[in-house]
C-alpha cells in the first residue's frame, strides 16, 4: 500500500493551489508606496571602448528622476566572485573588477552603462533612448580558443590574457594518466560541444529596492534563490551594508534552473538607487533583456580519450576542455568546469587514472555560471558519449561495456578526489532495461524501416554529486562561502508547527515535501506543518537552493531541529506524566510512557511548553522553538541509467523522440509524485539542449538567438510520455533521511541518451561515418552529417 | 511601445479614411504588429483596427465556387469555417502559430506582411488567388513582390481574398524548430489548367512558384516526377536554422510529399 502522508506519500503539491489560481506572490506583484521605475541603457556592441556618457539631453525628459551611470558607482564595490580556483601552476585565477554600471569599456551585448529612474517605466524607456552614447567600436572575441591567442584582443585591459586560468586535477596523476594512454590496447577519442544554454525560468528577474530613512534599514525584494546569499553578497561586497540593516526577501519565485543563484548588477542597483532617491525603485527584466543578461550555462569545448586494456577494462581517461566564462565572472562560475565537473569524470566506472584539464576563457559574451546540473551535465555528456563510442570501436555491446566497468564495491574512492558512498548500478540498469523491452528493438527498428525511418536506441548512464557541500571541503577547493543549511522549528501553543528553512524553493514543492518530513517525525498531519522560506527577516541564515541541496542538506537541517524539538517535548510528557524522560515514547502524536497506559497528547505537551503552569521551569525554558545547521559530511551521489529510443527521417534530418526511459537510485524518497515531476522537468531540458536549445552569436558578438523566434525551447509535442522508475534505493549512508536529491538528474543523464540513440539510428542505416554531431542536433544539422 | 492613437471603424470606408490620417497604420491581429511596436522598432500614430468591419469577417462561397475570406478573418475562424469547402487551406490556418496567434491573427495581416516564412503566401500564390482590396483586385502573381514587400499601396486594405479550389492539393509545412513558421513550406495544388508549386520558407526572395516543378507535374502529377528533379536554383535563406543547401534539399523533399498526399 502506498502511504497516504508523511514520508513516501505522494501527497498534493499544497503550493499549487495558489500557483495555479494565480494567487501566487511573486516580485512583480510586490508595488510599494511611491515606488519608482529603472530603465537600463545596455551595450549593444559586443566590445568597446566607453568615451562619453552624455544623459544631458535625457535628464529634461518627463518623468526622469535620476540618471545613474558608471561615476555613480565608483566608490562602490563591483559585483564579487564567490569561488576562487587555484590553476595548475598553484597561482589564483585571473578575476577582473565587475562593475554594477559599466566603467571604461563595454564588454558584451546587455552590459548595463547608465539606468535612467522615473516615474514610470515608459518614461524611463524614452529618457534612456535620449541618452547619446560615444562607444569606440572595439574587436570583439566569442571563439574561446581564438581568444586565447596571443595577438586575441583582450576582454579585460588590466589582465594578462583572456585566460582565466588553466586548471589542472589530478596534475599529480597526469605523467601516470599518459604513460597509461601509451600502454592502452585501445585509445577511443571523442571532440565535442557542449551547447550554450539561455536558462529561461518563466518569470524573469526582478527586483525592487526600497529604503526607510527612519531606520536607515534597506529592503531588496528579488528573484533569488538564496536570499541569504545576496545579502551577504550585496551587502559587504557591493554596497557596505551590514547584514542588520539589510532584508533581502525572495518570494515567489517562478524558476530558476542556477540563473537565480548568481548576484546581479540590478539588484544592486536598485538597492543603491533606493537609498540615493529615498524612493523605492523597481526592475523587472523583459524577455529581451532575459537572453542578454541572466547569466547562461554550458558553453564547453571538450577533447575526451579514453584508454582501454586488452580486455576492455577502462584503464585512464583524459580530457581537455575549453569553458567559456563570457564577459566577466559571474558568481560560482569559476567552480563549474572545475570542482563540479572534474570530480565527476570518473562517472560509473572503475577508471584508474583520470586527468582533467580545463581552461577557463573570457570572452565579449554573456557571463556563464552554473545551470541545472552545473558541470555535471557537461562531465556526463562527454564520458557517455565516449563510452558508447568505445563500444560501437570495439564491437561489444555498449551495455555489457558499462557493465564490465562498473563501480560495484562501496564506498568508492574516484581518483579525482571524491568518496562515493553508496550505489548499486547494475540494479539502475537491470530497472532500465525491464522497462525498455530491449529484446523488442529490432521489431520496433523493422517497423520504423517499412515507414521509412531509421530508428535507433540510446543507453547511458549517469551520476552526480548533489547536497553541496561538506563546508570544511570546499573551502579548500576555493569557496568564499559555506554551504551547510539552517531551520528553525517553531511549535506554536496549540501545537502548529512553522518550520524556516534556509533553503528556497522556486517550484520544487519544498511546502510540501518538507512539511511531509516534519510531520511525519512528529506524527500530526502534514496541514499541522507550515513552511516559511525566502525572507532573510524570518529564516535563520541559510545557502539556499541549487545543486539538489535542499532535500539532502535542507531537510538534514530540519531533521536535526525537529530532534531537538522531540528531545525537549519528550522531558516535557516526561513532567506531565510523571514518568522518567528515558521511557518517554512518542507515536502518532501521542506521548506515552513505555509499558503503561498513560498518555498525553502533542497539544498538551506544546500548551504546557507555552502556558508553563505545570512546567519544568528550574530544569526547562518554556517555549518549544529550536535551531539547526547541518553541514554535510559529503556529497550525495545520486546514479540511473536512462534510454532514448528516436525515429531519425533521413530525408529531413528530423529526429523524433519515441520512448525515453528513466531508472534513477535517489536513495530514499520522501513525495514520488514530486520526484517524478523533478525528474520529467529535468528530462524536458536536457532534450531541449539534445535537439533544440543553442545560444548563437556571430563573429562580432552580436546574439542571433535573442527570441523566442530562434531560441528553441522544448514544447510539450517534443517530447514523449516518460518513463521514470525510482524504485532502486540505497540510501545515503551520512544523512539523517538517507536521501540523495533528484532535481537535476533528468537534465544531466537525458542528453547523452538522445545522442546515442541518434548515431545509432545513423549507423543502423549506414551511415556508419558519423560518429558525433554536435547538440542541438536540429534538423539541419542531422542532415549535414549524414551528407558530411 | 510608444503612445498611438486607437480608431475603431465600423465599415471598410471608415477604416480608409482614418488610414488618410498622418502615420496611420491598419491593425490586423497585431500578431507582427505588436511585437514590433513593443520593441520600439514601429511608431505609427494611429492604430486603425480592422477587426470591428463585419464585411471583412468570414469565410463563404461565390457564384463561382472561390472561397472568399474576408480580410479581417482569424486564422482560426478559417480553420473551423473553410473546412468543409477548402480543407487544405483550413488545415493550413490550423498549423499556423499556437491558439493564441490563430484567434488573433488575420489572413489580412499575414498577406500584407508577406513574410518570407508565412504559410499564407503559399496558400495564395498556390492556388492563384485574387486579394481584393478597397480600390482593386490583385492576382496573387502581381501581388508578391519580394520578402516583406507586396503590390499594395499606401494606406490600401485586403479586404477579401478569394481562393478557386483545387482539383488535388496539399501543403507540406516542414517547421523552423524555434519559431515554427515554415522553414520550408510548399503548396502544391493541381487546377484543370495546370498544377502550381508554391514555395515558402526557402528563398530571401520570399514566396516564390518552383516552375521546373510545375512543368514537370503537368506532365507525370506524381511523386517520382519530382524525384527526377534537382532541387531548385535561387536565392535559398542560410541562416541559424539552415543552410541554402539544405533549404533546397528540403523544398525537393516537401514538394514530394506535397504532391504524395495530395
Ligand atoms: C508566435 C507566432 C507564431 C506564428 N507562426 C506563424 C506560422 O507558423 N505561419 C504563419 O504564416 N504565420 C505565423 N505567425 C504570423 C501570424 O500568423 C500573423 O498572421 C501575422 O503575424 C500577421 O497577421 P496579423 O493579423 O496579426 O497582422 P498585424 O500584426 O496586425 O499586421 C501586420 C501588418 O499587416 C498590416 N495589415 C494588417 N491587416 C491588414 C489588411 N487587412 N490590409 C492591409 N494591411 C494589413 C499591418 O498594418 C501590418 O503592417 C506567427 C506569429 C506569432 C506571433
Amino acid at each position: 500500500m502506498p502511504k497516504d502522508h508523511g514520508i513516501g506519500a505522494s501527497s498534493k503539491r499544497r503550493e499549487d493551489v495558489r500557483f495555479l489560481t494565480g494567487q501566487g506572490r511573486y516580485t512583480d506583484d510586490i508595488n510599494l508606496h511611491g515606488q519608482a521605475y529603472v530603465h537600463f541603457l545596455r551595450s549593444d556592441v559586443a566590445h568597446g571602448r566607453l568615451n562619453k556618457v552624455d544623459t544631458s539631453a535625457a535628464e529634461g525628459m518627463p518623468g526622469v528622476i535620476r540618471i545613474f551611470t558608471g561615476k555613480d558607482f565608483e566608490g562602490v564595490g563591483g559585483l564579487p566572485c564567490g569561488w576562487q580556483v587555484t590553476d595548475r601552476h598553484g597561482n589564483p585565477m585571473q578575476e577582473p573588477a565587475h562593475p554594477v554600471l559599466a566603467q571604461g569599456k563595454v564588454r558584451h551585448v546587455g552590459d548595463p552603462i547608465a539606468a535612467v529612474v522615473a516615474e514610470t517605466a515608459a518614461e524611463a524607456r524614452n529618457a534612456a533612448e535620449a541618452i547619446v552614447l560615444d562607444i569606440e567600436e572595439l574587436p570583439a572575441v566569442v571563439d574561446m580558443k581564438k581568444a586565447l591567442r596571443p595577438d586575441a584582443p583582450k576582454v579585460h585591459d588590466d589582465l594578462s590574457s583572456n585566460l582565466c586560468y588553466d586548471w589542472g586535477f589530478v596534475e599529480e596523476n597526469k605523467a601516470a594518466v599518459d604513460e597509461a594512454f601509451s600502454k592502452a590496447a585501445h585509445v577511443t577519442t571523442l571532440e565535442l560541444v557542449n551547447n550554450r544554454l539561455s536558462p529561461n525560468a518563466m518569470e524573469p528577474r526582478v527586483a525592487v529596492g526600497d529604503y526607510n530613512t527612519g531606520t536607515d534599514d534597506s529592503t531588496l525584494y528579488t528573484t533569488s534563490q538564496n536570499p541569504h546569499v545576496i545579502r551577504l553578497l550585496m551587502g559587504a561586497f557591493v554596497l557596505g551594508i551590514p547584514e542588520h540593516k539589510l532584508r533581502v526577501v525572495a518570494p515567489d519565485v517562478g524558476g530558476g534552473f542556477g540563473s537565480k543563484i548568481f548576484h546581479y548588477a540590478e539588484e544592486a542597483f536598485c538597492t543603491f538607487a533606493a537609498k540615493a532617491i529615498r524612493r523605492p525603485v523597481k526592475w523587472t527584466a523583459s524577455r529581451s533583456e532575459a537572453f542578454i543578461t541572466d547569466a547562461h550555462g554550458r558553453d564547453h569545448v571538450t577533447k575526451i580519450e579514453l584508454a582501454l586494456d586488452a580486455e576492455n577494462n577502462f584503464t585512464a581517461i583524459r580530457t581537455e576542455t575549453y569553458a567559456n566564462m563570457g564577459a566577466y565572472l559571474s558568481t560560482f562560475a569559476p567552480s563549474v568546469p572545475t570542482w563540479l565537473h572534474g570530480t565527476l569524470m570518473a562517472g560509473n566506472y572503475r577508471t584508474p587514472l583520470i586527468y582533467v584539464n580545463v581552461k577557463a576563457v573570457f570572452t565579449n559574451t554573456v557571463p556563464v555560471d552554473a545551470y541545472r546540473g552545473a558541470g555535471r551535465p557537461e562531465a556526463t555528456f562527454q564520458l557517455e558519449r565516449l563510452v558508447d563510442k568505445a563500444a560501437r570501436e570495439l564491437g561489444v555491446d555498449p551495455v555489457d561495456l558499462r557493465r564490465q566497468n562498473f563501480i560495484t564495491q562501496f564506498p568508492y574512492a574516484t581518483p579525482v578526489a571524491v568518496e562515493y558512498d553508496t550505489g548499486d548500478y547494475n540494479a539502475t540498469m537491470d530497472k532500465l532495461l525491464e522497462m525498455i523491452d530491449r529484446d523488442g528493438f529490432e521489431a520496433r527498428a523493422a517497423k520504423s524501416k517499412a515507414d521509412g525511418k531509421l530508428r535507433g536506441l540510446g543507453i547511458n548512464c549517469y551520476i552526480e554529486a548533489c547536497g553541496i557541500a561538506p563546508s570544511a571541503l570546499v573551502g579548500q577547493l576555493g569557496a568564499r562561502a559555506g554551504l551547510y543549511e539552517s531551520a528553525t522549528v517553531r511549535v506554536n501553543a496549540t501545537g502548529g508547527i512553522v518550520v524556516m528553512t534556509g533553503s528556497h524553493s522556486h517550484g520544487q514543492g519544498h511546502e510540501t515535501s518538507f512539511a511531509q518530513v516534519v510531520a511525519d517525525m512528529i506524527g500530526v498531519p502534514e496541514a499541522q506543518v507550515e513552511i516559511v522560506h525566502g525572507d532573510t527577516a524570518n529564516t535563520p541564515m541559510g545557502m539556499g537552493t541549487y545543486g539538489s541541496r535542499s532535500i539532502a542538506v535542507g531537510g538534514s537541517a530540519m531533521v536535526r531541529a525537529t530532534e531537538k524539538i522531540i528531545k525537549k517535548a519528550k522531558k516535557i510528557a516526561a513532567h506531565l506524566m510523571e514518568a522518567s524522560e528515558g521511557d518517554i515514547e512518542l507515536k502518532d502524536g501521542q506521548f506515552t510512557v513505555a509499558g503503561t497506559d498513560k498518555s498525553v497528547a502533542w497539544g498538551d505537551v506544546t500548551l504546557a511548553a507555552y502556558v508553563p503552569h505545570n512546567y519544568p521551569l528550574t530544569e526547562l525554558e518554556p517555549g518549544l522553538e529550536e535551531t539547526a545547521f547541518y553541514d554535510p559530511n559529503n556529497f550525495t551521489y545520486p546514479a540511473g541509467a536512462y534510454a532514448c529510443e528516436v525515429e531519425v527521417d533521413p530525408e529531413t534530418g528530423k529526429v523524433t523522440i519515441c520512448s525515453f526511459a528513466a531508472a534513477d537510485d535517489f536513495g530514499n524518497v520522501i513525495n514520488p509524485m514530486i520526484v517524478s515531476g523533478q525528474v520529467h522537468g529535468g528530462l524536458a531540458q536536457g532534450i531541449g539542449q539534445a535537439l533544440l536549445e543553442n545560444v548563437s552569436y556571430d563573429e562580432n558578438g552580436q546574439l542571433l538567438s535573442a527570441s523566442y523566434m530562434d531560441y528553441a525551447m522544448p514544447r510539450a509535442d517534443d517530447v514523449p510520455f516518460y518513463q521514470v522508475d525510482h524504485s532502486c534505493v540505497t540510501p545515503c549512508t551520512h544523512n539523517p533521511l538517507g536521501v540523495k536529491g533528484c532535481g537535476e538528474a533528468g537534465a544531466i543523464g537525458s542528453p547523452p541518451a538522445v545522442v546515442n540513440a541518434v548515431i545509432d539510428a545513423l549507423h543502423r542505416g549506414g551511415m556508419k561515418h558519423v560518429a558525433h554531431i554536435d547538440m542541438p542536433l536540429t534538423p539541419a544539422r542531422v542532415w549535414s552529417a549524414m551528407h558530411g | 511601445m510608444y503612445s498611438f492613437e486607437f480608431a475603431k471603424p465600423k465599415t471598410i470606408d471608415e477604416a480608409v479614411a482614418a488610414l488618410a490620417g498622418e502615420e496611420a497604420q491598419a491593425l490586423g491581429g497585431g500578431q507582427t504588429l505588436l511585437p514590433t511596436m513593443k520593441q520600439r522598432l514601429a511608431a505609427p500614430a494611429t492604430l486603425v483596427s480592422l477587426n470591428s468591419i463585419p464585411e471583412m469577417i468570414g469565410v463563404c462561397v461565390n457564384d463561382a465556387g472561390h472561397v472568399c475570406i474576408g480580410g479581417a478573418t482569424p486564422h482560426a475562424v478559417v480553420a473551423r469555417e473553410a473546412a468543409a469547402h477548402y480543407p487544405a487551406l483550413a488545415a493550413l490556418a490550423g498549423h499556423i502559430g499556437d491558439p493564441a496567434v490563430r484567434n488573433r491573427g488575420t489572413i489580412g495581416g499575414s498577406l500584407a506582411n508577406n513574410d518570407p516564412s508565412a504559410c499564407y503566401p503559399a496558400a495564395a500564390l498556390g492556388s492563384g488567388a485574387v486579394i481584393k482590396t478597397n480600390t482593386r483586385d490583385i492576382a496573387a502573381d502581381d501581388y508578391f513582390l519580394g520578402m516583406f514587400e507586396t503590390a499594395l499601396n499606401e494606406g490600401e486594405i485586403i479586404t477579401e481574398v478569394r481562393f478557386p479550389v483545387p482539383q488535388k492539393v496539399n501543403y507540406q509545412k516542414f517547421v523552423q524548430p524555434a519559431s515554427r513558421f515554415a522553414l520550408v513550406g510548399v503548396f502544391v495544388a493541381k487546377y484543370a489548367d495546370g498544377v502550381r508549386v508554391a514555395v515558402t520558407g526557402a528563398s530571401s526572395d520570399g514566396v516564390f512558384r518552383w516552375a521546373e516543378a510545375e512543368a514537370a507535374l503537368n506532365a507525370d502529377f506524381s511523386k517520382a516526377a519530382i524525384d527526377a528533379l534537382s532541387p531548385p536554383e535561387g536565392t535559398m535563406i542560410s541562416d541559424l536554422h539552415g543552410t541554402d543547401a539544405y533549404r533546397a534539399h528540403l523544398v525537393k523533399v516537401m514538394t514530394g510529399r506535397a504532391v504524395a498526399a495530395a
